[in-house]
């Protein structure tokens, strides 16, 4: 049976000095694929940081896998909940191969004191062979490309066995055949184990057809939610967006990823 | 034979073996603590630290207290706010060290203005000699070295997922604030308490030189760690060979020789070398 695992109502959450969500709710079952779309500045990301409790709730309820969020718990909570973010600036020269990046996944989940164990490096090498990277296991993490480096990423999280996987823009800056690369990645991902997963973009031919709800997101607000079919029309993204309907057709024509 | 007189001779002086266990003791751990400065970016928190401790001397100077205690007790407090006030002021934390440095260096020189006595006892405490010490620092110096080898193993994946990127860290389920908060406190006690054993010009490059070196050596954080502790301690005990044969001053050639041990790494670190089969130019492509 689908039950609730995250459960958002009226959430009001600040980033730095500013208010980034004003009175959001949203209900997610488990194993679904959710699709946050909105321009930049919507509050996408922050809406994804209320779920991790990485973001400062200044008033409303979040409730995810079962933890009601104030602030300084988060960490129990973020052991269960896997984060992509866009591309990070790494060192070139830091000297952390991928094989032991895609171990800091485990981290957490290990606690404190605890080294990694056979099982563990095992969960590791697995999840590596899922995402295509074993043959760069024993590279400096800082000499990857970016479709590389977020492939890694996607590795790292699954290697930490979350309940919920996050993706914040994860194809931003990566060139058309790394972004099809982690799109069907995300794709196989959530198929092969019903993760349930949130994906946020700004850029529409970004969002994996995998994906069976779409958020709309505007100033900080949901603007509407509902089936892929019926959330994404010209009409709609044309007032999310705030770009004429010719515009946003124009644009759809262009670029379909996966 | 040459050997075995050197070996004889070295030994044969206490201060010799006190300066010799200082170099291996504070050279593990300095260079250790070296790590977390070279990948944090933050080399000035050395110049930071001593100036703090130079400040807490001249205060227990003024008002008539152990100017040890005041050492410790201002650079202990400057080693704890490094890291809030970097956040508070989202710096990174060297912009947070440089403010902090430039504090103490007026702190110090506004109770030189107020002092009119000696202020030698500050500055014995800042400029320490590897060649002064006693058996108390030595063991003092252990104690130092045990703890921070004890909290590196202890804490070593939440370290380094913290050096490596502190929002993954965060993302994962590590409390990646507090640990980077411990670390740059671990630092600055590192400093604060080895800076008198050590003296304060050899302290700078025991911290930097060997992690540096190790820097340009490997891809691996756990030999970075092992690497930067032989070179700190090789750098010691051969500087301190040296000094002893050719009669010149132990720290300054300490100095000089880890300069050498990072000059000869950067030389030949595999990290700017070509790998040789990426050399060869692709065959002509096939298009057009």
């Amino acid at each position: 049976m689908e039950h609730t695992v995250v459960d958002i109502q009226n959430a009001v959450v600040s980033f730095r000095e500013d208010i980034a969500l004003r009175g959001a709710s949203l209900k997610v079952k488990d194993g679904e694929f959710v699709g946050i779309v909105g321009p930049n500045g919507a509050g996408k990301t922050t809406l994804l940081t209320t779920v991790n409790g990485m973001g400062k709730l200044v008033s409303g309820r979040v409730w995810v896998l079962g933890h009601y969020l104030t602030p300084g718990n988060g960490h129990a909570l973020r052991k269960k909940v896997g984060y992509v973010a866009q591309i990070q600036n790494i060192d070139p020269r830091m000297p952390v191969i991928v094989r032991d990046v895609v171990m800091m996944g485990r981290y957490g989940i290990l606690g404190l004191l605890k080294r990694p164990g056979k099982t563990d490096w095992k969960i590791v090498d697995e999840v590596l062979e899922l995402v295509g990277m074993t043959h760069l296991a024993q590279r400096p993490i800082g000499h990857l490309s970016g479709g590389e480096q977020q492939r890694v990423a996607v590795a790292r999280c699954l290697a930490q066995e979350p309940e919920i996987f996050l993706l914040d823009e994860p194809t931003a800056s990566l060139d058309w055949k790394a972004q099809v690369d982690i799109l069907q990645l995300v794709k196989l991902v959530h198929n092969s184990r019903r993760l349930t997963t949130l994906f946020v973009t700004h850029d529409l031919s970004a969002l994996p057809i995998a994906c069976n709800r779409v958020v709309l997101m505007k100033q900080g607000l949901i603007w509407g939610e509902g089936t892929p079919e019926k959330m994404l029309t010209d009409a709609n993204l044309s007032q999310v967006y705030n770009i004429p309907v010719d515009e946003v057709k124009k644009r759809r024509g262009e670029n379909i990823l996966v | 034979m040459l050997e075995q007189t050197l070996g004889l001779s070295i030994f044969g002086y206490q201060f010799m073996q006190n300066a010799i266990l200082t170099a291996l003791l504070g050279g593990i751990a300095c260079s250790v603590i070296g790590v977390f400065v070279v990948l944090l970016h933050m080399p000035f928190i050395g110049v930071c630290m001593s100036h703090a401790a130079f400040a807490g001397a001249l205060l227990g100077v003024w008002l008539g207290f152990e100017p040890l205690i005041g050492a410790f007790a201002l650079s202990l407090i400057t080693a704890a706010i490094i890291g809030p006030l970097a956040d508070r002021g989202e710096l990174n934390p060297e912009t947070s060290v440089g403010i902090i440095f430039s504090l103490m260096l007026g702190i110090a020189f506004l109770i030189m203005g107020l002092m009119p006595t000696s202020q030698s006892a500050a500055w014995d405490l800042l400029w320490g000699s590897i060649l002064t010490n006693t058996r108390e620092d030595i063991i003092f110096l252990a104690i130092v070295a045990t703890l921070i080898i004890g909290l590196v193993i202890i804490f070593y994946k939440e370290i380094t997922v913290t050096i490596f990127n502190r929002n993954i860290a965060l993302s994962v389920g590590i409390p990646a604030t507090f640990i980077l908060y411990g670390i740059l406190f671990l630092t600055g006690a590192t400093i604060t308490t080895t800076i008198r054993p050590i003296g304060g010009l050899l302290i700078f490059s025991l911290i930097l030189n060997p992690a540096a070196a190790a820097y340009q050596l490997t891809y691996s954080m756990k030999q970075m760690f092992l690497l930067s502790a032989v070179f700190g301690v090789l750098s010691g005990w051969v500087g301190l060979l040296v000094s002893y044969l050719f009669n010149i001053p132990s720290g300054a050639t300490i100095v000089v020789t880890s300069s050498i041990v990072f000059g000869l790494a950067v030389l030949f670190s595999p990290k700017k070398k070509v790998k040789s089969w990426q050399a060869q130019p692709l065959p002509e492509s096939k298009h057009g």
